[in-house]
Order: C-alpha cells, then sequence, then structure tokens
C-alpha cells in the first residue's frame, strides 16, 4: 500500500540508501517482480475473459446488431436468434424476488442493526452468513420439490380465484414459472441485502439517533425517520448487489422456471432466463450461430451485472463515508 | 405503531434466519435415510436398480477443488501480498479494480470464458477445465483478504524486523504473514466452500461422468452438477440420491463455514467476499 512505503524508506539510514544490488541479494526486487506477476496475471485474466466474450460473439453480433435484443425468434433450425424472451425471465424474475425480498431484508437489518442486542445481533448475522454459503444448485433442489408444489397448490389458487381477472395472475399454472423463480431467487438474496443493509446502518453515527430521542421520537420515528434515511443510499446498494446477483443465478433459476422462451403477462406461466437458456443449450449447441448466440447472451450478462455492481459498489462507499465524516 | 413495526422487524429477522434451518431439517429428513455406506463407496446405477452411491462424484468433487486451490490460491496469495506491500497506489488500484470485476462475474459467464479458453482448444471436458473455471472464482476473494489482512497487520511488527536488519522480503516472509495467516487461511476456507457448491461453471468444463474419470484431462462429475442432474430426472430413485447428495455436500460447506468463521477466525473480522 501506499502507506507502507515510506514507512519502509524511512526506517533507517540504510535501508533507503541501500544499492540495488544488494536489494536483489536480499531478494527484494526478485519477491517484488515474482509477486507483481502474480498480480498482474489477475488483470490478464480478467481482460482476456471480457476479450474472449467478445470475439466469440462476433458472428451473432454482426448477423444480428441491435435486433439481437428486440426479436423473439430462438431457433436453431433457421439459425434465427433473438434475445428478447430471456431478457424479459431474467428482469421479471428478478422484479418478483426483490419485491419480496427487499421489504422483509431491510426490516431484518434494521431488527439486526438498531434493535437486538450486540451479541443476538452476531449470532443470527452468522446464521445469515450461513445462508448465504448455501450452493444456489440446493435452492434449487428445494425449489423444484417444496416451493413448485407450493405455487401449483396454495398460491395459485389464493390468487388466481379473486385476483384472475389481473393479466399478472391470469391462465393456468403449472407450479413452475416466473413467480416460482422469482420466489427461489427472493430466498437467495435476501442474505446479501441483510449483510450489507446491517453494516451500512451500523455505520450511521450513534449522536443521529440520540439526537432524535432526545426530540421526543420514538424508537421506530428515530429509526424510521432519521436512521434509515440517513443510511438510504448504502441501503439501494445492498438492492442494487442483490439485483446483480439475482440477474446472474443459474441453477436454481433453470431449476424452476420452466425453461419456455415465451414473454407474456401472467406470473403463473413458465419462461426462461438468460443465464438458464446458458446452462441447459450450451453443451448441445451445433453450429458456431448457435454457441456464438449463447456466448452474446453471456456477454449480455456480463455487462449488466458489471453495471450493477459498479453503481453498488459505490452507493455503499459514499454512505459509510458520510458515516465517518459526521462522527469526526 | 411504533411496538407493532419494531416487531414486524423481528418478526422479519426470524423468518430469514428460520429458513437456513428448515433448508437443514429438510434436507436431513429427505437425504438422511439415503446417505449410506454405498453413496460414498458405489457408482451410480442405471435407472431403475436401485442403491448404488456417488463415489465418483464425491472424488470428482475433490480433485476439482485441489487443482482449482493449486490455480487460485497462488495467484490470489502472491497478488495480494504485491498490493499489500509493494505496489505503489494506481497499479494496486488496477489489480483490485480487476479482482472486484471479477468477483462479480455469474458464475455461468466463468464457465463459458473457461470452456473458450480450456475446453476448445483441448478439444475435450476435463477435470483441468473445471478446476480452472473454480480457481478462477477464487482468486479475488483470495486477493483482496490477503491485501486486507496484510495491511491490517501492526506497523510496530515491520519496523522491529526492519530494525533488526531483516531484508523487506525477509519481514515479510517471516513476520508479516506468519502474523496474518489466520485471516488469510480463513479467507482461503471461504473461498473453497463458495466453488465447492458451484455446478454453473462446471456443466460445460468438468461436463459429468457416470464412471470414475481417471487423470485429470477426462470429463468428471462432481457433487454439484450431480444433483442438478438428478433432481431434474423423472425418476424416484434418483430423487432420492440427489436429496442425499444434497445433504452431504450441504454438510460439508457449512462445517467448513463453521469451522472457518469461528475456530480459525476467532477476534478476526471475516472480510465479505
Amino acid at each position: 500500500m501506499a502507506t507502507a512505503n515510506p514507512t519502509f524508506q524511512s526506517a533507517g539510514p540504510a535501508a533507503g540508501s541501500r544499492s540495488f544490488l544488494s536489494k536483489l541479494r536480499d531478494g527484494d526486487e526478485i519477491a517484488r517482480l515474482v509477486t507483481f506477476l502474480f498480480a498482474a496475471t489477475v488483470v490478464l485474466i480478467t481482460v482476456l475473459l471480457v476479450y474472449e466474450l467478445w470475439i466469440n460473439s462476433a458472428l451473432p453480433r454482426q448477423k444480428f446488431g441491435l435486433h439481437f435484443f428486440v426479436t423473439q425468434v430462438w431457433d436453431p433450425v433457421l439459425d434465427e436468434y433473438g434475445a428478447l424472451p430471456f431478457i424479459y425471465g431474467t428482469v421479471v424474475t428478478s422484479a418478483v424476488a426483490l419485491l419480496l425480498a427487499v421489504p422483509l431484508g431491510i426490516g431484518a437489518s434494521i431488527f439486526l442493526a438498531e434493535l437486538a442486542p450486540a451479541r443476538a445481533s452476531d449470532t443470527l448475522q452468522f446464521f445469515i452468513d450461513l445462508l448465504a454459503a448455501v450452493p444456489s444448485v440446493i435452492y434449487g433442489l428445494l425449489g423444484m420439490f417444496i416451493v413448485v408444489p407450493l405455487v401449483r397448490t396454495v398460491i395459485y389458487p389464493a390468487l388466481n380465484k379473486p385476483l384472475g381477472f389481473l393479466p399478472i395472475f391470469k391462465g393456468p399454472s403449472y407450479g413452475v414459472g416466473f413467480l416460482t423463480a422469482g420466489m427461489v431467487l427472493a430466498i437467495m438474496v435476501i442474505p446479501y441485502i441483510i449483510s450489507v443493509s446491517r453494516e451500512v446502518l451500523l455505520s450511521v453515527p450513534r449522536d443521529q439517533r440520540e439526537a432524535a430521542l432526545a426530540l421526543g421520537s420514538t424508537r421506530w420515528e428515530s429509526t424510521w425517520k432519521v436512521v434509515v434515511p440517513f443510511a438510504k443510499t448504502g441501503i439501494m446498494g445492498s438492492i442494487f448487489l442483490a439485483l446483480a446477483r439475482a440477474l446472474g443465478e443459474t441453477m436454481a433459476v433453470t431449476m424452476v422456471i420452466g425453461n419456455t422462451p415465451q414473454i407474456v403477462g401472467s406470473l403463473f406461466a413458465p419462461g426462461y432466463s438468460i443465464a438458464a437458456v446458458i446452462a441447459n443449450e450450451f453443451t448441445e449447441a451445433t453450429g458456431d450461430m448457435y454457441l456464438q448466440s449463447l456466448i452474446e447472451l453471456g456477454l449480455v450478462l456480463f455487462l449488466l451485472t458489471f453495471i450493477l455492481n459498479g453503481v453498488a459498489r459505490l452507493l455503499i462507499i459514499v454512505t459509510t463515508q458520510k458515516g465517518s465524516k459526521v462522527t469526526n | 405503531m411504533s411496538n407493532f413495526m419494531l416487531t414486524m422487524t423481528g418478526v422479519c429477522a426470524v423468518v430469514s434466519v428460520a429458513v437456513l434451518f428448515f433448508i437443514l431439517g429438510y434436507l436431513v429428513f429427505n437425504g438422511g435415510t439415503s446417505v449410506n455406506w454405498a453413496f460414498f463407496t458405489r457408482l451410480p446405477k442405471p435407472v431403475g436398480e436401485g442403491g448404488g452411491g456417488m463415489a465418483n462424484a464425491i472424488v470428482g468433487s475433490a480433485k476439482l477443488l485441489l487443482a482449482a486451490s493449486l490455480f487460485g490460491v497462488p495467484i490470489g496469495f502472491f497478488g495480494g501480498i504485491y498490493l499489500a506491500e509493494f505496489s505503489g497506489a494506481k497499479v494496486a488500484g488496477v489489480v483490485r479494480y480487476a479482482a472486484d470485476l471479477l468477483n462479480g462475474v455469474p458464475s455461468i459467464v466463468i464457465g463459458i470464458f473457461a470452456y473458450s479458453v480450456v475446453v476448445l482448444p483441448f478439444k475435450h471436458f476435463s477435470t483441468l477445465a473445471g478446476s480452472f473455471a473454480l480457481g478462477l472464482m477464487m482468486i479475488p476473494i483470495t486477493l483482496r483478504s490477503t491485501e486486507e489482512f496484510l495491511n491490517g497487520v501492526p506497523r510496530m511488527l515491520r519496523e522491529g524486523a526492519m530494525a533488526l536488519g531483516a531484508s523487506k522480503w525477509k519481514t515479510i516472509s517471516t513476520v508479516i504473514v506468519p502474523a496474518a495467516y489466520r485471516g488469510i487461511l480463513t479467507a482461503i476456507l471461504l473461498a473453497l466452500a463458495r466453488v465447492a457448491g458451484e455446478a454453473a461453471p462446471l456443466l460445460f468444463t468438468a461436463f459429468g461422468n457416470r464412471f470414475w474419470s481417471p487423470g485429470w484431462s477426462q470429463p468428471t462429475a462432481s457433487l454439484p452438477e450431480m444433483i442438478f442432474r438428478y433432481a431434474g430426472s423423472p425418476y424416484e430413485d434418483w430423487h432420492k440420491q440427489a436429496w442425499a447428495a444434497g445433504l452431504v455436500l450441504l454438510g460439508f460447506i457449512l462445517i467448513i463455514n463453521i469451522l472457518a468463521r469461528t475456530i480459525l477466525a476467532r477476534g478476526i473480522a471475516v472480510p465479505r467476499s
């Protein structure tokens, strides 16, 4: 780090004036070079990843151009490919996931950061961290055997009978579909929302709370009207982070979304997502155009998550720094 | 109103945590009966024949994780040393940015990348290709946490070593890294646990195999991939095996997580990946 270097140079008169040769003999220069190579490898790999995605999707990019994003055909026989149904599925499932996960996640993080005693908060956070470690294929497994029947036998009748006139609750249900995938995704992203939001809330300076309480507000008022607004940007960051995870999530979605490329209004209908179509069709893709169209979908996914992660990081940093500035 | 909303936030927290215990309980309930000696020692049986196990997938996962660690951990570890001890602010910024970018790449896209740089040139799905994909995912976590924990070593330790006349490399290798090893090891274990459950990047790199996979250049089975394939099958027997595999995999991952977080990291804050 930048701070470490001056320390070494000023460590003694000899340290700064040591010749290159003696540094070489001590192994310093070799160590610097070797560790540099490893660090450079990381940059190289990342650049190579973007390059490979770009080069290997040249065919469909040239043939379809921006049409790729607005056409609905996905026809390996005619070699015509359009990404719209997959983009639609990815967006809808992620939106459902956030609708369900955000209130629950933020509620839980408020409890952990503001109300629970430190000990209990840490213990609960430990379990939340474990929950984040559960592999996606296991969420998929449980989704297939618990959430799918649940949607078909309980949620579908409950929503379709009274609200069936709404386009989003219309039509039959097979259990698999947008809603099911969204529900499973919601369970998967809640831990991310909780962990990050809790941290952001904890970084809110103490005097903000005390001032609100001193002015006679209740505990809830000080939390909801002072602490949460203070941390709003960072909480938004946690939501963006969760969204990036949801968009790129593969296994669990593939197992419960129904794998049918279509654009329909009903949440009970089966659909498809970008990640799911790559997972299902990549090894079976015959012909360069087919394979490269799948790789272009991968490129789209990469760019989406790249942008969302960038925004999320920015928002979180802004908020936590705001907190430390006020305390100083 | 106030009390009601406060209670609701508590309910949110309890519901979220309850999901973990529900998942665990359900897996034990469904997979417990199918986890037996045969599961760990036998090959998968053809459809219709009961019994059999997933020995090949367990060995496959172990091989994948071993090779992934051998590839990903050194790059992350030494890269992290460079960031913390040698680099200037500009270079460090670039490397850190690349690592964060890599960390955010969806695992299925990592799979595509591994496919195009390892599978295509060798014209073969292989253990190595799968390990490459998983290793890539271990790099950013190892790198950032190595850097973080090295930076956390008190300055007095460095200065003490320098005052005794140790060279910079000697200081790093004998004083600084040993002082930070617990935190770094914790992060590496967490990274390992994370990639152990990944199926998406293995679908078209390690592919899958119903038999033993000799050496490193053949397609291989792995536990996450077997769960995916078996759960999606229409056969009751295979569903049971998928539950068993799910239980074994989750058990493994949770044990590593708990060990890393409680025993190794006692008193150390674990950085978020």
